[in-house]
């Protein structure tokens, strides 16, 4: 434990489930397991039970009957947020009117007793980490979007929490300063060590953020992966639509060999079957000469959006498909073009039903 | 030219509307002060009346402000938790108790009155003391006060701020000392100034309950009106004023200076 981190606790979620009273259920019973230190975002649509899910950690919300939370081995179900120590960001702050930047920062400290050079001292550290200095004596109405949000974080960590819960906390922001205050967030929770749970519904915050992603769809988890999991091997459509753009392709699957309207694909390990489903990222497809390539379309649009092209190709599977082409070469829409896409790169989903 | 006609016409019927609301207070208070109201001011004027008053209504007087503010303190003391309980914990049964709460608005003081009489009337100790004006006047004044702190409360978004208070540890007593009150302050206070005006000027449920030794400002002003030369009952309205408009003012310039915080 040095200055600046508590120790960040492991956290169980052993069957939680939520129903409210008026019968909806808000969460399926779950189970996942948060390794201490580690970042885990949980990631899904509005009302896929995420933010129930982190309340539920928090102590803000009961689980159902039979539901248990564990923050190391001790058993906090039954315990009451404020028992918990845990540091919570929420979505609109939560900030104090009544008190200025360093009370805010300072009234988890003073709760617990801390002396008042101490606090002060704590106080200096966060505000100095949060980059927020000289706003210290600011009233809460007297501040910026991003400035509140640094102070909501910078209160939420000054009592070394065991498990930091941050609530969709740079949603409230405009685009180019979330992008800012996500990497310098990314910066402090790796600093910190600290067992940070995340919610969030934008899948690139999810990915710059989390050591793993919990993608969540009606109320259940969908996937539990790393980043580079989620991304590249999908479970189930839902993930591979939700997480990144997706080309999703259907045909039968014959001998190695996905067919499909415009010629196939070769995949690296599949069983045959009459119907599949496969996801392609619009990265993953390589413009080639018409001659020799295995699957063939037609270019319907070109856009160029700077880094790179978005090509879509009509003609190769039942639906177009996005490609993202580099921004060098040189496409016209009507042009016939070949497609290769490596076969590990082509991702075959379960069947759903 | 024309826009300037259209002004003179609009504050010309302003003034208008204010006199005619204005004149009859104006009246009430010279006559409180003329030697003699039905030969005119030039009778003379005279301090005789409002002394007279303050001599035989002076207990009227001050148990009316003792009422008004151990209204206050019970509505404060029961109505400000009462409506953050409410607030945080939602739902329909929430609804139906601020409905019940809200009831007393709706039903003529008369029969709040009558019905406390019929209920506690004879508990005689309590039913001759203050205390029985009291609880009238809590029932009378407790939606005022209930209403516009939850008012406050949807504005600030007090059950996030609770919810912060509560993840640093705050017990729910603390929040509601630390957090809670301060951010409800403007609704308190401007709860407080209705409670408080409300109690003072209450007649219809206070005449009911009143003895003939708890009677209050109003219920007095009444009797004063109805067996009292009309100076008198004049004079009793001056006294009246003078007690209410500048704690009206204070009230409102402490409400006025919560609200710039």
């Amino acid at each position: 434990m040095n200055a600046i981190t508590g120790h960040g606790a492991a956290v169980h979620i052993i069957d939680c489930g939520k129903t409210f009273p008026d019968g909806t259920q808000a969460l399926a019973p779950a189970s996942l397991d948060i390794i201490a230190g580690e970042t885990l975002v949980l990631l899904g649509p509005s009302g896929c039970g995420k933010t129930t899910m982190l309340r539920i950690i928090a102590g803000l919300e009961t689980p159902d009957a039979g539901g248990r939370i564990l923050f190391d081995d001790t058993d906090v179900t039954a315990i009451p947020i404020e028992q918990r120590h845990v540091g919570m960001v929420f979505q609109s702050y939560a900030l104090f009117p009544n008190m200025t930047v360093a009370e805010n920062i300072g009234y988890g400290l003073k709760i617990r007793g801390v002396g008042k050079a101490d606090r002060a001292a704590r106080i200096a550290e966060m505000v100095a980490l949060t980059n927020i200095g000289g706003l210290e004596n600011r009233r809460i109405d007297q501040l910026s979007g991003g400035q509140r949000q640094r102070v909501a974080l910078a209160r939420a960590v000054a009592v070394r929490p065991r498990v930091l819960l941050l609530d969709e906390p740079l949603t409230a922001l405009d685009a180019s300063l979330r992008d800012r205050l996500r990497s310098e967030l990314n910066r402090l929770l790796r600093s910190l060590g600290i067992t940070a749970i995340y919610v969030t519904h934008d899948q690139a915050e999810a990915m710059e953020l989390g050591d793993r992603i919990v993608v969540m769809r009606k109320g259940a988890i969908a996937q539990i992966g790393t980043p580079r999991d989620v991304y590249f091997q999908p479970q189930n459509r839902f993930v591979a639509e939700f997480v990144g753009a997706a080309n999703i392709v259907e045909g039968p699957i014959a001998q190695g060999r996905l067919s499909l309207p415009g010629g196939w694909l070769a995949l690296s390990d599949a069983a045959d079957a009459a119907a599949a489903v496969a996801m392609i990222r619009p990265e993953t497809i390589g413009l080639v000469a018409e001659g020799g390539a295995s699957l063939c379309g037609t270019v319907e649009s070109v856009s160029f959006i700077g880094d790179r092209q978005r090509v879509i190709v009509t003609g190769a599977a039942s639906k177009p498909l996005t490609i993202d082409a580099p921004n060098g070469i040189n496409v016209e829409i009507g042009q016939r073009v070949g497609l290769s896409v490596a076969s590990a790169a082509v991702r075959v989903l379960p069947k759903e039903d | 030219m024309r826009d300037r006609l259209i002004f003179a016409g609009q504050l010309g019927f302003t003034l208008l509307v204010a006199a005619f609301l204005v004149v009859p207070v104006l009246l009430s208070i010279s006559a409180g002060i003329t030697v003699n109201y039905f030969r005119g001011i030039q009778s003379g004027v005279t301090l005789q009346w409002v002394a007279q008053v303050w001599g035989l209504y002076k207990g009227e007087i001050g148990l009316s402000f003792l009422i008004a503010f151990a209204t206050l303190a019970v509505t404060l003391v029961v109505g400000v938790p009462a409506a953050y309980g409410l607030h945080v914990r939602g739902g329909r049964l929430s609804r139906v108790i601020e409905e019940i709460i809200t009831l007393p608005l709706a039903i003529p003081g008369l029969a709040i009155a009558l019905a406390l009489l019929l209920t506690y009337g004879g508990f005689g100790g309590f039913r001759q003391s203050w205390l029985f004006i009291l609880v009238g006047h809590t029932v009378f004044t407790m939606p005022f006060m209930v209403r516009s702190v939850m008012a406050v409360f949807a504005s600030v978004d007090i059950k996030t701020l609770d919810e912060g208070a509560a993840s640093l540890g705050a017990s729910p007593w603390t929040r509601f000392c630390n957090v809670i009150v301060p951010n409800a302050l403007p609704g308190i206070l401007a709860g407080s100034l209705m409670v408080i005006t409300l109690s003072l000027g209450e007649f219809n449920l206070t005449w009911m309950l009143h003895t003939p030794l708890t009677k209050t400002l109003p219920v007095g002003l009444a009797d004063s009106y109805a067996s009292m030369r009309l100076e008198v009952a004049s004079a009793y309205t001056l006294i009246f004023f003078i007690m209410i408009v500048p704690l009206l003012v204070a009230m409102q310039m402490f409400a006025d200076k919560g609200e710039k915080q």
